[in-house]
């Protein structure tokens, strides 16, 4: 059964509307990083120049040290996410217990509620343990996003891992270590892979909370990015802007083949 | 080591991560909201703080604002999104560049969208200069304000462009499950292809829609860098307004972020009482 053909043109010109509006706002971004003035109302710079990549690379505007400082925060934020995660995630994904419906609304609950809510109060706390404007508070403050993603598709890992060929290698002589390192670790990796660069990915993205509880001293490349943004500086804004979503970019294409339209942890990579 | 012992050793960490970290920070921000905080001296707890926050008509407008950002960019994504979900379904051309930009632009932050919009459709962003160039407009002032505008169509245009690739994907993993049988059981006993869309995969559709849509009413609802961003000055989305008085050089504001955190907060809760629900209520129709 084929359509009829203004049906199948009216299509053609949704599909290509749709790919059209998806990378509109990246258009601008990626053209301004290498335009030399570029005022109204020209469609197009006149010059253009690597100004602004050479200026973003340089040390004046602290982007290589943002870099460095966002990359450091994921990272620590997404091992402790890992290490407390994936625990939880073999209790929740294999275990029942009285009061596990209570125990998921509390590791879902920060997925709803907004941080800036949670981080207005955390600050008061935070203060008083000296943990504003550190570097350490805001690795903590992160857990608050990431730990639950990990949480989630660790279970989800755990709920199709059977314990069976656990208590096998028990039976067979295996010690707790070396029935964890050869038989659950090599089962449950891609799935600490795949939710480690989720949380890697929530982390790099945060902006209020690295603002509310690092207190504008703990400088990562969105609050970075933010302040040129809004300084009018749109070469410069630009040539972060690209810097900022290649790690994302990456992590898309080494993921790939791992997922497929039907990934539920999928959903993981969206925001905060 | 007893089970009970070992599953407390698994749990208690995240429990204790979760629980210290999110419930604390809530716990504390409902204190300080009572302008209770025995810490510093603050040991009489009143509800000033709210009967100023709700009695404030800039408080009251920059709820409806908040509330019409994340209502209008949420329905017009869920509906955008479905239709490109069916469109991707149907079309062998296209589709894998479709799903591709869907999953590269859930990996895009927000804050670099919310920028890309600025550019576009700012007074002398790319659309303004189109404009000129057809002759539409002969100075950026007539280009209509777009971003930093009252009715927030900038902010809802960066949301609309960052939550239709989410909800999609969630539509297109579901369609996948669900398969086409039932439609085609209902083609075959005579339904129009709206008919057949409308009365059996849009009901099985709509439990994944809803579940996305009150994720995504959430976190615009919420969020704070993209209305600081592309909003008007005046009035200001709700978290913009939070942490624009608990930022206040005067202290005793404080408590009003507080209790704006809070009513935050009770809103977000609401939604996924009502959002839990409409889903058991479907489920069990």
């Amino acid at each position: 059964m084929t359509a009829p053909l203004w049906f199948r043109v009216l299509r053609g010109l949704a599909t290509a509307s749709l790919i059209i509006w998806l990378i509109l706002p990246l258009i601008p971004l990626v053209i301004w990083s290498f335009a030399k003035g570029w005022r109204f109302p020209s469609l197009l710079p006149q010059e253009w120049t690597l100004r602004a990549w050479e200026i973003a690379f340089s040390d004046r505007t602290g982007v290589l040290e943002s870099l460095w400082v966002t990359g450091a925060i994921a990272m620590l934020a997404t091992a402790l996410a890992v290490l407390i995660g994936v625990p939880a995630g073999r209790a929740l994904g294999q275990l029942q217990f009285r009061g596990k419906s209570a125990v998921q609304a509390l590791i879902l609950a920060p997925l709803i509620v907004p941080g800036i809510a949670v981080a207005l109060g955390l600050h008061a706390v935070f203060l008083q343990l000296g943990l504003t404007n550190t570097f350490a508070g805001v690795v903590l403050v992160h857990l608050i996003p990431t730990l639950p993603y990990m949480i989630i598709i660790m279970t989800g890992i755990f709920a199709n891992h059977d314990p069976s060929f656990e208590a096998q290698a028990r039976t067979l002589g295996a010690t707790p270590w070396q029935t964890f390192r050869y038989i659950t670790l090599p089962a449950i990796l891609p799935g600490i892979i795949v939710g480690g660069l989720f949380c890697f990915l929530v982390s790099w993205s945060q902006y209020i909370l690295t603002l509310l509880i690092g207190g504008g001293r703990v400088q990562t490349l969105p609050l970075l990015l933010f302040s040129f943004a809004t300084s009018g500086r749109n070469d410069l804004t630009g040539a972060i802007s690209i810097i900022y979503i290649l790690p994302g970019i990456l992590i898309l294409i080494l993921t790939a083949r791992h997922l497929t339209g039907t990934h539920p942890a999928l959903a993981a990579m969206v925001r905060r | 080591m007893t089970s009970r012992l070992r599953l407390f050793l698994m749990l208690a960490p995240a429990v204790g991560v979760i629980g210290l970290l999110f419930g604390g920070g809530l716990i504390v921000a409902l204190m300080r909201s009572f302008n209770y905080m025995p810490v510093i001296g603050l040991t009489d707890p009143n509800l000033q703080a709210y009967g100023r926050v709700l009695t404030d008509p800039d408080f009251l407008l920059s709820f409806l604002l908040t509330f019409h950002i994340a209502f209008t960019s949420t329905v017009i994504a869920a509906i955008i999104a479905t239709a490109a979900a069916l469109l991707i379904r149907a079309t062998t051309t296209g589709r894998g560049i479709i799903t591709f930009l869907f999953q590269l632009n859930l990996t895009i932050p927000h804050i670099v969208g919310a920028i890309g919009i600025l550019y576009l459709f700012s007074q002398s962003g790319t659309f303004a200069r189109l404009g000129y160039a057809a002759g539409l407009i002969v100075r950026p002032a007539d280009f209509p304000a777009l971003v930093f505008d009252p009715a927030a169509i900038g902010i809802i245009l960066h949301y609309i462009w960052k939550e239709v690739p989410f909800i999609g994907v969630v539509i297109l993993a579901q369609m996948q499950t669900i398969g086409t049988d039932h439609e085609a059981t209902a083609r075959s006993l005579g339904a129009t292809p709206w008919q057949a869309f409308r009365h059996t995969l849009l009901p099985m559709l709509l439990p994944g829609i809803t579940a996305a849509s009150v994720i995504c009413f959430a976190f615009a609802f919420g969020a704070y860098e993209i209305p600081a961003l592309l909003g008007a000055s005046y009035p200001q989305a709700l978290p913009v307004l939070a942490y624009r008085s608990f930022t206040d050089v005067d202290l005793a504001s404080r408590p009003d972020a507080m209790a704006m955190a809070v009513i935050i907060t009770c809103i977000s809760a609401a939604l996924i009482w009502a959002y839990t629900r409409a889903l058991r209520a479907m489920v069990t129709r």
